[in-house]
């Protein structure tokens, strides 16, 4: 996109074009206040406050875009008395407690109340009872704290796509008239929608539906919004922010942990609750409150790293999972590589082979996309993805898409969800059978490729799916009719035609697509609401799933999808696994198989290191140790420790084997840089945003391109789709691991979710047989699941469910109630 | 101050008063006769009689000069800056403190701790409260900053005490429920100024 040059009070500025003046404004380190706008959502031109004047016409510089030659003032005397007067409305019956508010200073309504001199009141009115309420688990609304900014609904909308939560009646008294002659337009405006509404469920019930991601919490500008957990528990200023990255799935987002001693008696550092840059990331659940997952340790252990360092010497493989730094997963590659012990890691090992693949065909090391990229696009799909559970930031960013670049998407999944299609309107689910995920990407490529491109066969395999038949549809004809009409006032007689619509039933000839069939879908019915949702589309993006990593023809799937980034303008961007999945994948040589003495790392194992504390060496929890993490945006970020550890590390297992530096994080600079990792000390590395929105957080992988063979790419395989019962390897949300499930305010237990008229039939209990073995687990009615298909969490390593599924995330199996 | 005095050195020119001190006994009988001279010149009487007449007075005038001091104690300027009180709202008999948490930050020697929680009533409740005195250095910033006249300095200067903690918990701070009517309302270090109601605006909240 190109750039436009504006004047903000007389300065001059370069600003990207389409931008809104708020965001160019904010951009360049201009202040223009405002309370109600989000950075990366829908203006909601609740608070007004952000008024400017931009060419002599004042205008809401949250949702005025830039122009070439613009000219914006700031302050003009009317803005300035506009502004005071909606801060003065804000203030009023605002409790004045402020001392016990949980927002303790941090408060917007303060800072702008300050900044713009509100020292006297001229307005009133009576005021309402507003009552305190809980609307989850975790949610605390306090309404009378709250001032309508909306950015909790806007942001539950626009970003997170729960849509739980929006304004409702307040049943306050109306303003009186009068005021509208003496106060200025907007406060007088603003203040009548405040007075109607406030914040409340938007289900109609006490509580919200929602996947409890706490993101109204960390937007809302003033107390109104707290963690059930946190509310009065300790100021802002008591708590020291410490930069990390969230450890719990592959999107490694930015993070605050907030610690301070946990007590009077108890003077060790807990960490309080997680915050985070709101206007340029989004938590999730797991990465909000699931945060007190630390191994508290006495102190080291000397007997257990003696047994520990025995242990390593007799080992032959070692099992972890990708919850590790890339500096341990450098260790055990190291330890691979001198001791010849074994790695063994079936998530960063399907993943592994599933980029390898896909780079041997596309000829880069790396997909295309990060998913902001994808955020940016206006047509995003998704394949091998359960959305709404695998990976959070991955589905904020289909809402996003959705709701932002009047976007569309496709959503291709085997298990149903009810959540995805209220996304927007123009959205298309295929909810098709297991398996046929090839067919969505052989569809995907007859939709987007440019048809010279592709190689003959499948040009030629794909019009063999395309049958062409007639329907009747009903058309709408425009025709003529003669009427005789009798004129009112001098009494004769007028013929008059006129054009009449009618309906008229048409045979057509349409074209039918069978992959469309395949998947489930009516293909008349898809084509036509296909014309309707490519209507000024311009980029596309394509969400790849671990179901894809986990599939039988994993290979020709991978190929698949470089066949299409050669083909069309689709761009690719992959949900690693796990955590740090794609840092394993790049780092480790994984092997299939443990043989012999193997070690634990976090998994089962003879002999178990753990940062769980259940094992026979303690490690650092993810929460506790340094180190870089690579996500899912292709980047290299990294975290802190936020609470002191007392034991031993990995790092001094090194040590002791085979000689290493002092410190964990001396092995940044070491990693792989022929893998596109950076030799970059870590104390270097920045963990932050920039006013402008650039993630100013370690640095980006480079992606190393090769020459690409040819592509060669199997037909679809229909025969490996499973009959019968079939169960999904899916956590539920909020949960990705131990450490999200030893978190106190993550409350997701661990068992298999099914739609609510699947539980119903299943029962309470079950036990699942897989045929080798078996497990009994609790079933929970999930109410956003539909279909038949049901999903077996695998967050507790200890129940190895991983084991169980093998090289697939779907089984048959038989169910049995209990 | 001028450094005048400092800057003169010389100071075999300054002018010394000479006592006198008489002649130098030389003899031992010399000696003797000294000391009986001294032991009988009658000026132990005159000693004695201030301490007889001072006697009288205190016991039988009322005109006593000391007290007994563990048992009685000087009255202390409300500014003086002892052992902190917590003071409750003399209505309802609930503690003043709101639990905001400025004396814990404003503390120069940071020996404030508080834990606070939601309780019950919605409310933030100070579950638990602590002074470390061990630290304290008195300085008053607590009382000053506090916006509920909750924390204030009280008169208990004794210290000493067989441990620390001895002073250090909310209760031992608190009037006791029992004494409430015999609260003071103090005056001393961050006090509502005697003109505080004309400094205060009227809100236009009518309602």
């Amino acid at each position: 996109m190109g750039t436009v040059n504006i004047k903000i009070d007389g300065k001059e500025f370069a600003v990207k074009e389409g931008e809104y003046i708020l965001n160019a404004a904010r951009a360049n380190d201009i202040f223009i206040p405002a309370i109600c706008y989000l950075t990366r959502c829908s203006p909601t031109l609740a608070c007004r406050i952000c008024l400017v004047e931009a060419d002599g016409k004042q205008v809401y510089a949250c949702n005025a875009k830039v122009k070439e030659g613009m000219e914006i003032t700031v302050d003009t005397p009317n803005i300035l008395e506009e502004r005071r007067a909606i801060m003065e409305v804000y203030d009023v019956n605002h409790p004045l407690q402020c001392g016990v508010c949980d927002k303790s200073g941090e408060c917007e309504l303060q800072n702008y109340t300050l900044e713009l001199g509100v020292d006297s009141q001229s307005y009133m009115i009576p005021d309402t009872k507003r009552e305190t309420t809980n609307w989850s688990s975790v949610l605390h609304y306090d309404a009378g704290l709250c001032i309508v900014c909306e950015r909790c609904t806007t942001v539950c909308k626009d970003m997170i796509g729960d849509a739980a939560i929006s304004t409702t009646k307040r049943g306050g008294e109306a303003l009186d008239k009068g005021f509208k002659d003496t106060m200025p337009k907007d406060a007088y405006a603003m203040w009548n929608k405040l007075q109607k509404s406030i914040i409340a469920p938007s289900n109609g019930t006490e509580y919200t539906n929602c996947s409890d991601c706490g993101e109204c919490v960390a937007v809302c500008p003033v107390g109104a919004l707290a963690s059930r957990d946190f509310v009065y528990t300790s100021n802002a200023w008591d708590l020291k922010r410490t930069p990390a990255t969230c450890a719990h799935c592959s999107s490694g987002c930015q993070i605050y942990y907030e610690t301070k001693p946990a007590s009077i008696e108890d003077r060790d550092e807990k960490i309080f609750r997680v915050t985070n840059e709101w206007n340029y990331v989004s938590l999730c659940g797991a990465g909000r409150f699931g945060y007190d997952f630390e191994n508290r340790t006495a102190g080291k252990d000397e007997k257990a790293f003696a047994a520990a360092v025995e242990a390593f010497k007799k080992a032959e493989s070692i099992r972890f999972n990708s919850v590790i730094t890339n500096e341990e997963a450098l260790m055990l590659q190291t330890l691979k590589e001198k001791m010849g012990l074994k790695l063994v890691n079936p998530d960063a090992q399907a993943f592994q082979k599933f980029l390898s693949a896909y780079s041997d065909a596309s000829g880069q090391s790396l997909y295309s996309y990060d998913f902001k990229e994808v955020m940016a696009t206006d047509f995003v799909m998704s394949v091998g993805a359960s959305l709404r559970n695998d990976n959070p930031n991955a589905r904020y960013a289909f809402n996003n898409v959705q709701k932002m670049n009047k976007g569309a998407g496709l959503y291709f999944h085997p298990v149903g969800d009810n959540l995805v299609p209220t996304f927007g309107k123009n959205v298309e689910i295929f909810t098709h059978k297991v398996g046929l995920e090839e067919a969505a990407l052989y569809l995907i490529l007859d939709l987007f490729a440019d048809a010279d491109k592709l190689p003959a066969d499948v040009k030629e395999y794909i019009a063999g799916f395309k049958t062409s038949g007639t329907k009747t549809i009903k058309e709408k004809v425009m025709k003529d009719v003669t009427e005789t009409v009798v004129d009112e006032e001098t009494g004769e007689e007028k013929e008059i035609s006129k054009k009449v619509p009618e309906m008229v039933e048409k045979e057509v000839t349409v074209e039918k697509n069978g992959l469309v069939e395949l998947l489930g879908k009516q293909s008349d019915a898809f084509a036509d609401s296909f014309e309707k949702i490519m209507k000024k589309k311009e980029s596309f993006s394509l969400i790849i799933g671990e179901d894809l990593y986990f599939h039988e023809k994993a290979e020709n799937i991978a190929k698949l999808i470089a066949l299409i980034e050669q083909t069309s303008s689709v761009r690719v961007a992959m949900i690693p696994p796990k955590t740090n999945s794609l840092g394993v994948a790049l780092i480790c040589d994984l092997d299939e198989e443990a043989t012999g003495y193997t070690i634990g790392y976090n998994e089962n194992g003879d002999f178990k290191l753990s940062a769980l504390a259940d094992g026979d060496l303690d490690m650092p929890a993810m929460n506790q140790q340094e180190g870089t993490l690579t996500n899912m945006h292709k980047r290299v970020t990294p975290t802190n420790a936020a609470l002191e550890y007392k034991g031993y590390e990995l790092n001094d297992i090194m040590k002791a084997l085979i000689g290493a530096p002092d410190e964990t994080i001396d092995w940044t600079v070491k990693l792989p840089v022929e893998k596109g990792f950076k030799s970059v000390e870590f104390d270097t590395l920045p963990n932050g945003y920039l006013n402008n929105g650039t993630e100013n957080r370690g640095y980006q992988l480079t992606s190393k391109s090769k020459k690409a063979k040819e592509i060669k790419v199997d037909k679809i395989d229909e025969s490996i789709v499973p009959e019968g019962e079939i169960v999904y390897r899916c956590n539920p949300q909020r949960q990705f691991n131990d450490f999200s499930d030893k978190a106190h305010e993550i409350f997701e237990a661990f068992g298999l979710y099914a739609s609510p008229a699947r539980a119903e039939a299943l029962g309470n209990k079950v036990e699942i047989d897989f045929g080798d073995r078996r497990i009994t687990v609790d079933v929970i009615a999930d109410e956003r699941m539909d279909g038949d298909i049901a999903a077996l969490s695998d967050f507790k390593s200890a129940q190895d469910v991983y084991g169980l599924f093998g090289k697939s995330r779907y089984k048959t199996v038989t169910m049995r109630k209990v | 101050m001028g450094l005048e005095q400092f800057k003169n050195r010389n100071v075999g020119t300054q002018n010394y008063k000479m006592l006198d001190l008489g002649e130098t006994p030389k003899s031992g009988w010399c000696q003797f006769k000294q000391v009986v001279k001294r032991t009988f010149k009658g000026e132990l009487i005159v000693g004695l009689w201030v301490t007889f007449r001072e006697m009288i007075n205190a016991l039988f005038r009322g005109q006593m000069h000391t007290v007994k001091y563990p048992f009685e104690k000087l009255p202390i300027s409300p500014r003086y800056r002892a052992i902190h009180d917590m003071l409750r709202l003399l209505e309802s008999g609930h503690y003043r403190c709101i639990g905001c948490g400025l004396c814990e930050k404003i503390c120069i020697s940071n020996c404030i701790t508080m834990d606070t929680r939601y309780d019950e009533n919605q409310r933030k409740e100070v579950s638990e409260y602590t002074i470390n005195f061990g630290r304290c250095i008195f300085c008053g910033y607590c009382a000053e900053v506090c916006p509920e006249l909750a924390i204030v300095h009280g008169p208990r200067y004794e210290n000493a005490s067989e441990q620390r903690a001895s002073f250090s918990l909310f209760e031992d701070m608190l009037t006791p429920i029992d004494k409430l009517n015999l609260q003071q309302e103090y005056d001393g270090f961050g006090a509502v100024s005697p003109n505080a109601d004309d400094n205060i605006k009227p809100t236009p909240l009518a309602y």
